[in-house]
């Protein structure tokens, strides 16, 4: 399409205490129906959105790790997280729901300045 | 609000005819909800029926246009995962009609 | 070229190094709301990286005259003019 522009989507929250993560992903997903390419970048504490395991019924909220485990069927597949928060906190490609591209710090520098939009969460 | 009387229960419907309580969902439930629109269930509108279902049991939401697209392809063949195909059986606004039938809520992101 | 808007103070540690990595030549660093709290100390910042800093968010906290040097102050009209001059904005918050 000759109108998109590109959208970086930039998570750096935690999923449930707030509702930050679930408007970044609410975003990617409608940015994506209107058929604009979009990626996302987990940062910070927002790498924890990506952990297996997630049963968040007793605190009577939505699984987050089920929603973003659908991002390739919304054609989403440019997915990336900061290599940095996922050492700090000890967390491999293993732990994962989904497969995602670790970047360095130069790496985010350049992904930042190949989007169109930055859009931050 | 509406309700469908069905094998003797009571099942409570939203002001856009979405299953209040989702765990009401039964094929005669689907059946009656397709008088609705109306619509006559073939096998061919049961089978998408059963992809938006596990789509909903992987996803935990009902699907947009685009993925319920992608969804249909992988599950039952590319001949069938398209929008023509599915706006046949489902005229209209697939994504929407298709998750009434099959229980889910109303697809949030859908255009 | 990417505009990018800090308003949370330094003690937000995380935040802070998450964005001062996001910083390439040519960038801009508006601090604004409690992020102005960083020019305090003022920040180390990557070559050719210009740092602002709004002033009715630096004259709302009595921090005119602490101001770390190298840090400039702009209005609301030059935050708007900032906007317009870059390509993105990028808001760290």
């Amino acid at each position: 399409m000759s109108h998109s522009k590109t959208f970086l989507i930039i998570s750096r929250r935690p999923p449930y205490g707030s509702s930050h993560a679930r408007d970044a992903l609410d975003t990617a997903l409608t940015t994506a129906v209107f058929e604009q390419p979009v990626a996302m970048l987990f940062q910070g504490d927002g790498v924890l959105q990506l952990l297996k395991g997630q049963e968040p019924a007793a605190v009577r909220q939505k699984n987050l790790g089920a929603t973003l485990s659908a991002l390739p069927m919304y054609d989403i597949e440019n997915l990336y997280a900061c290599a940095d928060a996922l050492a700090q906190r000890g967390l491999t490609q293993d732990d994962l729901i989904l497969p995602v591209q670790p970047l360095d710090r130069a790496g985010i520098a350049a992904l930042i300045r190949n989007h169109d939009v930055v859009l931050n969460f | 609000m509406a309700t469908l009387e069905i094998e003797g229960r009571l099942i409570e419907l939203d002001n856009e005819g979405y299953l209040r309580d989702l765990d009401c969902w039964s094929p005669a439930v689907a059946r009656a909800l397709a008088q609705r629109e109306p619509l006559e269930l073939t096998d061919a509108h049961w089978e998408v029926i059963e992809v938006l279902r596990d789509f909903y049991l992987r996803f935990e939401h009902a699907p947009a246009m685009r993925p319920l697209v992608k969804a249909v392809a992988q599950q039952l063949g590319p001949d069938k995962g398209r929008s023509i195909y599915l706006m046949k059986l489902f005229p209209e606004s697939p994504a929407k009609v298709a998750a009434r039938l099959a229980g889910l809520p109303k697809p949030t992101n859908c255009l | 070229m990417t505009l990018h808007t800090l308003n949370r103070p330094p003690s937000d540690r995380a935040l802070l190094d998450d964005c001062i990595a996001a910083l390439v030549a040519d960038d801009t660093l508006l601090l604004l709301e409690d992020g102005v709290y960083c020019a305090l100390a003022g920040l180390e910042l990557p070559a050719g990286v210009r740092c602002v800093a709004l002033a009715a968010d630096v004259a709302a906290r009595g921090i005119g005259d602490r101001l770390a040097t190298g840090i400039e102050v702009v209005d609301d009209i030059g935050f708007v003019e900032l906007c317009c001059h870059h390509s993105r904005v990028a808001s760290w918050f």
